[in-house]
């Protein structure tokens, strides 16, 4: 038997967080003792880049009628090739779409927002996200067969090369339902989810106009950006950017959050950050309780002298 | 047209989570109830779908009888009648199948929700009810538009979004975006007034298997104390970032 892990591509190419699936699936493989199977869809990067996270096979499924996403379409044409004990999603947002009919098709537990590797294997029982990330659960699954999905940038990418074979899988799954309009990829953006690094801004930035420093110091760290929900509701950010409890939840390695004053509901969704940086003009901001570093300043002086000293350290 | 919107009562976005001493269960005391804020976003996609196609918005709440004021609050923003499931919801799978079990019989053409609950964050529901039924299923809907027997809906992608047209009956989950903020409906006092007349009807659960347990939980450790640096020692703060951080 293998554990099995849905490999996501974006128009062919591996997303980290497919990388960091894999990762995690050779992890739960070293405990049970068996081996990787990855599952890609119509996927045009190498199987080379799965078999360095632990994939010891590759199964990528083409097919003409998933060239567009649709979540129950790829739910069946995974079904059909994964017969693990364990499947393992990352938490992205295709990902977690699949999943839950996935869970269905095969009468298997569902456990999502997972942060560590399994607690044990029979029963499966995991560290999960909860509350927004104001807390954690620890869940157990009460059939054989679990799925689960990866919160992302939790778990970490892993390197483990292992020498690995590849089979090409030919199906061919309706899909009448869904019919694709149109397709909006940001260009050059780093995924929000997935970014190591992320600037976030928030009122005390006075206006949009203003959204160019901290573009340029995102830039000098090779970061995404981010705001406040405030920020997001006025219109001077896309509801795309907004991270909180009703918005996303992301994990860098550094949040630099500027001019964001850190209600509770904004905590939930960036406290998961490894580092939290916080830069504001009041020095009672509630932010200061949950960071790791401060500064109490103009953000208007400290972001350009931030950037450019920076940019000199990086040559 | 008939659309099912269901929704979670869930602690207020401000509350400050606690579990019990033994750690085995969330302890609600003093908790405010709200409705699921993703929920209420479908909410009122489907009361405006009400005012402009003059559809019939049932609302729909897996749980015991202290949800009821989040339903009459439902009822007051402008769903036609309400449904509570009389049932401790105890896992994704098992809210899931009580869903299903009344959009079965219910005949709807629509069933919208949150893509996710701020308690549990399962994520799960939605995804599992369009399955249970064989319906198509659309996630993180950022807009919708409702054309004869499909929809159009513009879902966020990684990185971007896509615009897709879907035949109903389908399972819709939706976020921020499907309405705009500042179109949230606040219930009016005639809104509330009326609520209380409108029905509200409690239905026994069929009490489906449950898959996931939750067995503790723990609460986010605190930070260390914070370092403070500066404005004018920035150089300090790219020092204790790229050497004690090591982030870049």
């Amino acid at each position: 038997m293998a554990v099995f892990v849905y490999a996501e591509n974006i128009n062919g190419v591996y997303k980290k967080a497919a990388f960091e699936a894999v990762s995690y699936a050779k992890a739960v493989a070293e405990k049970t003792g068996e081996t990787v199977t990855a599952i890609s869809v119509n996927p045009t990067d190498s199987s080379d880049l799965l078999y360095k996270y632990g994939a010891e096979k590759v199964i990528n499924i083409k097919d003409e009628g998933l060239k567009n996403f649709s979540a129950k379409a790829y739910a069946q044409a995974v079904s059909e090739v994964a017969d693990g004990n364990v499947l393992v999603f990352p938490h992205t947002t295709d990902a977690s779409s699949v999943a839950p009919m996935l869970a269905i098709m095969k009468n298997y537990s569902l456990i999502t927002n997972v942060l560590e590797a399994p607690e044990s294997i029979s029963p499966f029982q995991v560290k999960r996200r909860a509350f927004s990330g104001k807390g954690f659960m620890h869940a157990k699954a009460d059939t054989q067969g679990v799925i689960v999905t990866v919160s992302q940038n939790a778990f970490g990418v892993k390197e483990n090369t292992v020498s690995g074979t590849e089979e090409v899988k030919n199906l061919t799954v309706t899909n009448e339902d869904t019919k694709v309009l149109s397709h909006e990829q940001s260009s050059g953006k780093l995924d929000l989810k997935e970014a190591e690094i992320v600037v976030s801004a928030g009122r005390g930035m006075k206006g949009p106009e203003n959204w160019g420093m901290i573009e340029e110091l995102a830039n000098v760290l090779g970061a995404a950006t981010a705001c406040s929900k405030p920020v997001s509701d006025i219109g001077w950010r896309p509801h795309s950017e907004h991270v909180g409890q009703t918005g996303k939840a992301i994990a860098p390695n550094l949040y630099i959050a500027v001019g964001i004053s850190g209600a509770i509901q904004h905590l939930a969704g960036v406290n998961s950050s490894k580092t939290i940086v916080v830069i504001n003009s009041d020095a009672e901001a509630p932010f200061y309780k949950s960071a790791d570093y401060g500064v109490v300043g103009d953000a208007f002086q400290i972001i350009p002298e931030l950037t450019a000293k920076i940019k000199a350290l990086k040559g | 047209m008939k659309i099912l919107v269901c929704i979670s009562s869930v602690p207020d976005t401000t509350s400050k989570i606690n579990f019990t001493a033994d750690k085995t269960a969330f302890d609600k005391n003093g908790i405010q109830w709200v409705i699921n804020p993703l929920d209420e976003f479908a909410l009122t996609k489907a009361v405006k779908l009400q005012e402009s196609q003059g559809a019939v918005v049932t609302v729909l709440n897996v749980g015991e009888a202290l949800t009821e004021p989040v339903i009459r609050k439902a009822l007051a923003i402008g769903a036609n009648e309400g449904i509570r499931i009389n049932a401790d919801p105890k896992d994704s799978f098992s809210v899931a199948k009580e869903i299903a079990n009344v959009a079965q019989t219910g005949g709807y053409d629509l069933i919208l929700c949150g893509k996710e609950s701020i308690d549990y964050n399962g994520g799960a529901v939605p995804g599992m009810v369009a399955q249970l039924l064989n319906q198509p299923f659309v996630n993180a809907c950022v807009g919708l538009e409702v054309n004869g027997g499909e929809v159009t809906a513009v879902r966020e992608i990684d990185g971007g979004k896509e615009t897709i047209s879907v035949k109903l009956p389908a399972v819709i989950a939706g976020q921020k975006g499907m309405v705009d903020e500042k179109d949230l409906i606040i219930p009016n006092m005639r809104g509330i007034m009326s609520a209380r007349t409108k029905p509200l009807h409690i239905q026994e659960a069929t009490g489906s298997e449950v898959k996931v347990h939750g067995v503790s939980y723990d609460s986010v450790p605190a930070r260390a104390a914070v370092k403070m640096v500066t404005p004018d020692n920035l150089d300090e703060l790219v020092r204790l970032l790229h050497e004690e951080a090591k982030v870049f």
